[in-house]
């Protein structure tokens, strides 16, 4: 598309983005009614809706990006549903646009690639799944539009429902129900915790629209209270260390789109909401709370790493890296806290820049992963690494694909990874000059936490790919493991395009999220005004091109590879692996996941719980079994879970089926409430 | 762009790639006199290397395409690294591409390379030296950031030219800090090029190996050219440390006269030979580290780095 059409475009769109978007939403729920209406139409469901819902979810793209690009003010609108006198009101600005932009865009890819995964049907019915898909989608979306406590809330439920019943659609196994039970707990207690730092965000005018909170004036005790209720809200959903628990349980039970959009989509909704919270509503910030943030995200970032370096099952290790994902996005969110807090608003831009881009990235590799997941897993059957291997073979597009995602994931120049934790390094540079000491001094240290952390997830993600796609295969049975279909390939190849294009072309992803910076803190990161080089302070003080990257080493690669046809005459002979000579490879010598784990379970053993069952010599054959634990399991959510045992216990010796005691209290109640009332 | 720096940036390509092998050569001759053993000319490596690019290769009837892209890749990377550093000069047109941090990252993508192309065969040695090889990086990736910290808070900039510029612009400035920087720069050098104390580039003892383990399905010209790309990392590594603790000779922004680039190639020369003599004697004094002695040794690295960094803020000095 050339510049005019852009222009010509925008033109025609502006001013009517937010009704454009109400009714591609609306799109969605019809597209999601049309699936009930044919609940076991699997070829209408898989070549029909789920393709339009795609599309559907282009034009949200679109559409946001002509506002972002625009630099429109905001649009608000007032819509009569909802309770009599409490109607429903949306707002599109930069904020908004940003995420709906990240919707759209990952949206596309995962649409597409549903549309040829859910051909074969998955425990649900496929209209109910459709339904549900694209509930899930329409909420997301007015999840990020709602200006008012009511809708969002409704909206963040409808969300969480229909994101449980996409957990759970496999019901009959019994781990993947507790996996959706414990994934609906967690998301009402972050629910809880968010409708109540509304409550306190309203600021006794009990006005429940944001407008109202952004004008309420709160004092430090409250504006605090507020702001940790919504970190812990939006921590939950996120999957914030120690609220993390019930991420590596629900993703590897989601069929593997609806992991990518939880993965790549739904945790965004949470950095939306802490964001839109704390920059926008909250009228005043503490250094503080920075640095609460900061040292949460880091620790997140870290520990994520770690498991998912132990992990033995591709979808949870996968999730665990998500967890390691949104440590870096908080990290990047605290650390603009504390920028902005000490009057530093071009770092407080660049540290939101990179929270925001890498919220963009992380949507677009870790949807692509998740999505080559279910392609092993409708090829294989297989979840656990120890039983797969060498799909690069047998699987070439799939392979190539997730190897895109595997590079930009594990944070590697010239893709996209890399882009945003730079601008994030980039910003730590410049802790030296927060004003409050040892503060100064301690940050800079988050950059090394940071850099371990980043280094840990190319470690993790070499042994992922390495453990799937590479080596020989671990069992016989997959050397009949077929290539994914056009459709999927369509879907895979969407997002990794997307991967690659913000690698090189960083502006692309840095020109929406700086209208954003712009708005929240007033100030957006240097532009160099070329496509070549990004530089987000100064060009003499640090600089980045991608696209010289990458086109350097095409370059020189293909240099090297004619001048190595000119001098080197040889053959290239196939032989049997040479191995320092050993004549009987098989497969089971390669290493294993737990064996590419062990030096972490080594260094990093005061993270774990692990229990060993060592083989005794009468064993026949020798077992030999180690199980990791996360110690927080123990250390908080069983004690809480025991203490919730027992205060029911407590109630129910009430309840001892005799109606007298029943009408008691009742009658006790009434008393209670007649003396507070009078 | 001025037909000089166009110059300037290939000549420094091509005498990177030229020299590299060299280099690594002289390390290894420096070693031979020091263990009282002849040593091999300092043309060897370049024979080596014209062995093995005129042998038919053995592929591993397993490997897969990416196998046989990674010493191209491994290659590529290396040059382009060679051409952002500013090893001669200051002026380059390839020196925006990426800063120092960014040149971090590039060898990174180096190493995810080689391990994954060490994992497609499917042997347990492989696997064992790219499980080991990313350990040592993840290790290493901390302590080397802490040091550009410290250069950062001195010399204002991530940018290597910037900070070349800089540094003689204003040659008094001495801290304490960039002794502790040096000293944590070099281990992790040491590290991250497979040298001892972390691995012997020498050995072939199949259990202590990390790099060689990795290289042990290439042959021929593919063997060729990852030993080519590994001698450039070292080349690489050294003058990054040159750029960051003695800038001196490099041609800074406007020296453009045909005395510069003389003054700065023997300058260049004159730090290598030092350094590869220096190598020599540290490897040589050194014995190599169990491979779970590997996180204490980077573990101190990164305590030097943060101990100089502490130094600066402490003292303040500037």
């Amino acid at each position: 598309m050339n510049s005019a059409s852009i222009a010509a475009l925008t033109a025609a769109v502006a001013g009517h983005q937010l009704r454009l978007l109400l009714f591609l939403v609306a799109a969605w729920g019809g597209l999601g009614v049309a699936g009930v209406l044919r609940p076991r139409g699997s070829r209408v469901v898989a070549r029909v809706l789920f393709p339009l819902g795609a599309v559907v979810c282009l034009i949200v793209a679109i559409v946001a990006a002509t506002f972002l690009l625009s630099g429109q003010a905001a649009q608000v609108m007032v819509l009569p549903l909802g309770l009599p006198d409490l109607p429903f009101h949306l707002r599109l600005d930069a904020l908004s646009a940003f995420f709906l932009l990240l919707i759209g865009v990952a949206g596309t890819g995962i649409s597409t690639f549903s549309a040829g995964y859910f051909r074969v049907g998955e425990g649900t019915p496929p209209g109910l799944m459709g339904l549900q898909y694209h509930v899930f989608l329409a909420s997301m979306a007015m999840v990020i539009l709602a200006d008012d406590a009511y809708l969002f809330m409704v909206a963040w439920e409808t969300m969480a429902l229909a994101s449980y019943f996409l957990v759970t659609s496999q019901h009959r196994i019994p781990e993947i129900r507790r996996a959706g039970f414990l994934y609906l707990l967690m998301a009402h207690v972050g629910a809880i915790c968010i409708l109540l730092s509304f409550g306190v965000l309203q600021g006794g005018s009990w006005q429940f629209t944001f407008d109202a909170m952004r004008h309420a004036s709160l004092v430090p005790f409250w504006a605090s209270t507020a702001f940790l209720l919504a970190l812990l809200g939006f921590g939950a959903k996120a999957g914030l260390v120690p609220l993390h628990v019930w991420l590596p349980e629900a993703h590897p039970a989601a069929p593997s789109p609806i992991s990518a959009m939880m993965s790549g989509l739904m945790l965004k909704t949470a950095v939306y909401g802490m964001l839109r919270v704390s920059f926008d509503l909250l009228h005043i910030r503490y250094w503080q709370w920075g640095v609460l943030v900061l040292a949460l995200g880091l620790f997140s970032g870290l520990y994520g790493a770690i498991f998912a370096a132990v992990q033995t099952d591709m979808k949870r290790l996968l999730a665990y890296s998500s967890i390691e994902n949104i440590g870096i996005i908080f990290a990047g969110i605290g650390l603009s806290i504390l920028f902005e807090t000490c009057n530093l608003h071009l770092f407080a831009a660049l540290a939101l820049c990179a929270a925001l881009v890498h919220s963009l990235n992380h949507s677009l590799f870790k949807s692509l992963l998740f999505l080559t997941t279910g392609s092993v897993l409708h090829a294989t059957n297989h979840r656990s690494l120890g039983k797969l291997g060498g799909l690069i073979r047998r699987m070439p597009w799939v392979a190539s694909l997730a190897l895109v995602g595997t590079l930009a994931i594990a944070g590697l120049p010239p893709l996209n990874g890399f882009v945003s934790e730079w601008l994030l390094l980039q910003a730590f540079l410049f802790t030296e000059r927060i004003p409050h000491s040892f503060v100064n001094m301690f940050v800079p240290l988050g950059a090394a936490v940071l850099a371990l952390t980043a280094a840990l997830a190319a470690y993790v993600m070499v042994k992922f790919y390495g453990v799937v796609f590479l080596g020989q295969p671990r069992e016989p049975s997959l050397a009949e493991a077929h290539d994914a279909n056009w459709v999927e390939r369509l879907g895979l190849i969407w997002l990794a395009l997307g991967c690659i294009a913000i690698g090189v072309i960083p502006q692309l992803a840095l020109r929406p999220a700086s209208s954003v910076t712009g708005m929240l803190v007033g100030e957006s990161i240097r532009t160099t005004g070329s496509i070549w080089f990004i530089a987000p302070v100064a060009s003499r003080q640090a600089s980045y091109s991608g696209i010289i990257l990458l086109f350097g080493i095409i370059a020189v690669i293909g240099v090297t590879f004619l001048l190595v046809r000119l001098v080197a005459h040889g053959r290239v002979r196939r032989v049997a692996t040479w191995d320092c000579g050993y004549p009987h490879q098989t497969a089971r010598m390669q290493d294993t996941a737990e064996g590419f784990g062990q030096p972490i379970r080594h260094m990093f053993g005061a993270f774990f719980r692990i229990e060993r069952d060592l083989p005794s010599p009468t064993d026949d054959p020798p077992r030999y079994r180690i199980r990791i634990e996360d110690r927080l399991w123990r250390a908080i959510y069983l004690p809480i879970a025991r203490a919730v045992q027992w205060l029911a216990d407590l109630v129910a010796v009430l309840q001892g089926g005799s109606l007298s005691i029943y009408l008691l209290c009742s009658f006790l109640t009434l008393i209670v409430l007649l003396v507070f009332v009078l | 762009m001025r037909a000089i720096t166009i110059i300037r940036q290939l000549g420094q390509v091509v005498l990177a790639i030229a020299i590299a092998p060299v280099f690594a050569g002289w390390i290894a001759q420096c070693r031979a006199w020091l263990q009282n053993r002849s040593a091999p000319p300092l043309r060897q490596t370049y024979y080596m290397l014209r062995k093995l690019f005129s042998k038919d290769a053995a592929l591993a009837q397993t490997a897969s395409p990416l196998f046989r892209v990674t010493p191209y890749v491994l290659f590529g990377t290396m040059v382009l690294a060679a051409a952002i550093i500013p090893s001669l000069a200051t002026d380059l047109p390839f020196a925006r591409a990426a800063d120092a941090i960014a040149l971090i990252g590039l060898f990174a993508t180096a190493r995810v390379f080689l391990s994954l192309a060490a994992m497609d065969i499917g042997t347990a040695f492989g696997s064992m030296g790219a499980r080991r090889e990313m350990m040592v990086g993840f290790l290493a990736e901390p302590a080397l950031l802490m040091v550009l910290f410290n250069a950062f808070l001195l010399f204002g900039s991530t940018a290597l030219p910037a900070l070349v510029d800089n540094h003689r612009a204003h040659p008094s400035i001495i801290d304490p800090s960039v002794i502790f920087a040096a000293v944590a720069f070099v281990m992790v050098l040491l590290a991250e090029n497979a040298r001892i104390p972390i691995d012997n580039p020498a050995t072939h003892l199949e259990l202590t190996m990390i790099h060689e383990a990795m290289l042990l399905e290439h042959s021929a010209r593919h063997l060729a050219l990852v030993e080519w790309a590994s001698s450039l990392k070292l080349f690489n590594y050294a003058c990054i440390g040159f750029a960051l603790f003695v800038p001196w000779g490099i041609a800074t922004h406007g020296a453009d006269g045909v005395a510069a680039m003389l003054i700065s190639i023997a300058a260049l020369l004159v730090k290598l030979i030092v350094a590869g003599a220096a190598l020599a004697l540290i490897e040589t004094f050194s014995a190599k580290l169990r491979i779970f002695r590997a996180p204490e040794y980077l573990a101190m690295a990164f305590l030097l780095a943060v101990l100089g960094l502490l130094v600066h803020l402490l003292l303040g000095v500037r």
